[in-house]
């Protein structure tokens, strides 16, 4: 993940400017001298023109809403699970054994298999977009909360049953700050597959208002500046999700170290 | 963004300790062995209720078998499948999927991924874009790749390349530029031609790291196939199960998710076991 950014020192970062400069340029020539098929290649303008269209006349800014509002209720519900339950495994070790290797089993499955199954339970239709989203967020939330609370270091634990700490106290004032920073990992994970999986949602299960569908609507009907923008849009939002997630992260080490 | 880059590494273990409490009298290896069974008579035992909670739920009607058919039902559609080599059809056409894009995708993902690394000069213009669009998960390509190659083979070996090859990428390129300076030194001290110092420094400082990218691409590929074949396919896994969902047959549903699982968790396993055989002098296998 942090592999994935700008690189940091001057010649780099101007190198990399050029780069995607020149790849504008050559997407701008290409259809300025009708290099490719217009069809397959919007320009720049098309993509922009099709925006203040959408935004004036069309239904994306409904569609984005649409989207973030199951993106939000599902990733809700699946980390909530998630950290009840990691939380109940990282703290009841009975409990973690005979949950645990389930939890870690079904983490074989891929993804997007569970698609078919939620649909068949809870339908198609928002129930059905909603579970899905709720599982993906689930998986990385459950996983890394329960290994923050497993792994408090033992000296903690035993200098909290020095200091006679009630098993309340326990949890508040050691478990719970020493699990923080892998509980943060896990949301920040949740957070990512939660909005892969309310896009694959809306491409796989029933049209209705949101960015998925207009993906299909772009691809089916070749609406190409449609596909482009969304795509655009999709990005964007993943991106400032991540960000928003490094930055509590960044923060979060900082209140750790005074 | 990949689907496997965080908490991919995660792997809890059952905390033995509890356990170490067996009956008394027993030897250390007793005793762990003990410990052991217990374990994982422990961890089978909430799989084991809700198979039995399914059976009796099933047997006494308590969900209409559209929701949850009974264990039988789904044994029965099992074998029937198994018999008339359905089943091993679309596997075979989801594992063919797989291997070629895979192939397709790892090896030009380290033969980028080695040019970044080795050049720094080709790194700075050509890396950028390609983590620009690596960005983006290839879910969101798919409908834009679809116009282009069709919606047939062609577009499923291209997603999963795509999705296969972002890891090895950045496992190559990581392994390369975390060539220990000290190393670099002494290739140079000792006068090493570059094709040596490639070989005897570069290549087996960088092998674990590529080893890791290679395995989170196969993860990649394995997720990335069953998204292709649910986007628009008409053999393979992916499609048993829509398939089964479009005829209301859960059965076939489950059957597919559990061959799914089943293939992905071996593949990894393979790739575990040939990471250590390739790395005999880091025989733990650093990301374990």
């Amino acid at each position: 993940m942090a592999d994935i950014s700008l690189p940091r020192r001057l010649p780099e970062r101007r190198a990399a400017l050029i780069s995607f400069g020149l790849i504008v340029l050559i997407w701008i020539a290409a259809r300025q001298f009708d290099l490719v098929d217009r069809r397959f290649l919007p320009s720049p303008l098309e993509i922009l023109e099709r925006l203040r269209y959408e935004l004036t006349q069309g239904t994306i800014l409904g569609d984005i809403g649409a989207t973030l509002w199951r993106n939000l209720i599902g990733f809700g519900i699946g980390a909530g699970a998630g950290l009840a339950l990691g939380a109940a495994l990282g703290l009841l070790r009975g409990f973690a054994a005979v949950i645990g290797p389930t939890v870690v089993a079904q983490r074989q499955t891929a993804l997007f298999a569970w698609v078919p199954l939620l649909a068949m339970w809870f339908g198609g239709n928002d129930t059905g977009k909603i579970a899905f989203i709720a599982v993906a967020a689930f998986q990385p939330v459950v996983i890394n909360t329960w290994q923050g609370f497993a792994q408090v270091p033992q000296t903690c634990r035993e200098l909290s049953e020095a200091l006679l700490f009630r098993r309340r106290d326990y949890i508040r004032l050691v478990a719970l700050p020493a699990a923080l920073p892998a509980i943060f990992t896990g949301l920040h994970g949740g957070l990512i597959y939660a909005w892969l999986a309310t896009v694959g949602s809306e491409l796989f299960l029933n049209i209705a208002p949101g960015l998925g569908g207009r993906l299909s609507e772009g691809s089916q009907l070749f609406h190409i500046d449609l596909l482009f923008l969304t795509i655009l849009i999709f990005a964007l939002i993943g991106l400032a999700y991540n960000s928003l997630a490094e930055r509590t992260e960044t923060l979060l080490v900082k209140w750790k170290r005074p | 963004m990949s689907l496997t880059d965080t908490g991919a590494n995660a792997s809890v273990s059952v905390d033995k300790g509890a356990f170490r409490s067996g009956p008394a009298g027993l030897s250390l290896f007793g005793r762990r062995l003990w410990a052991r069974l217990s374990a994982v008579l422990l961890g089978l035992s909430f799989p084991a209720a809700l198979l039995a909670l399914w059976w009796v739920g099933a047997a006494r009607g308590w969900l209409p078998p559209q929701i949850l058919p009974s264990p039988a039902l789904v044994w029965q559609t099992f074998t029937e499948l198994w018999a008339d080599g359905s089943l091993a059809e679309h596997t075979a056409v989801s594992i063919r999927r797989v291997a070629v894009g895979f192939a397709a995708g790892a090896g030009l993902g380290l033969i980028f991924g080695a040019l970044c690394g080795l050049f720094p000069g080709f790194r700075a213009y050509a890396y950028p874009p390609v983590q620009a669009i690596a960005r983006v998960n290839v879910l969101a390509w798919m409908p834009l790749l679809a116009l282009f190659v069709g919606i047939d083979e062609p577009l499923k070996y291209v997603v999963i390349a795509w999705s296969a090859s972002i890891p090895v990428i950045i496992g190559t390129v990581r392994g390369i530029a975390e060539t220990p300076e000290r190393l670099n030194e002494l290739g140079e001290v000792f006068g090493f031609r570059p094709q040596d110092r490639l070989r005897l420094i570069v290549l087996p400082s960088a092998l674990p790291s590529i080893f890791t990218g290679l395995r989170e691409g196969l993860a990649n590929a394995w997720q990335t196939l069953v998204l292709a074949e649910l986007f628009a396919s008409f053999e393979g896994l992916g499609y048993l199960m829509t398939w089964g969902r479009q005829l209301f047959q859960l059965d076939l549903v489950l059957i597919s998710m559990v061959v799914v699982s089943l293939l992905g968790l071996s593949l990894d396993t393979v790739l575990k076991w040939l990471e250590r055989r390739a790395q005999p002098w880091n025989a733990g296998g650093r990301n374990g």
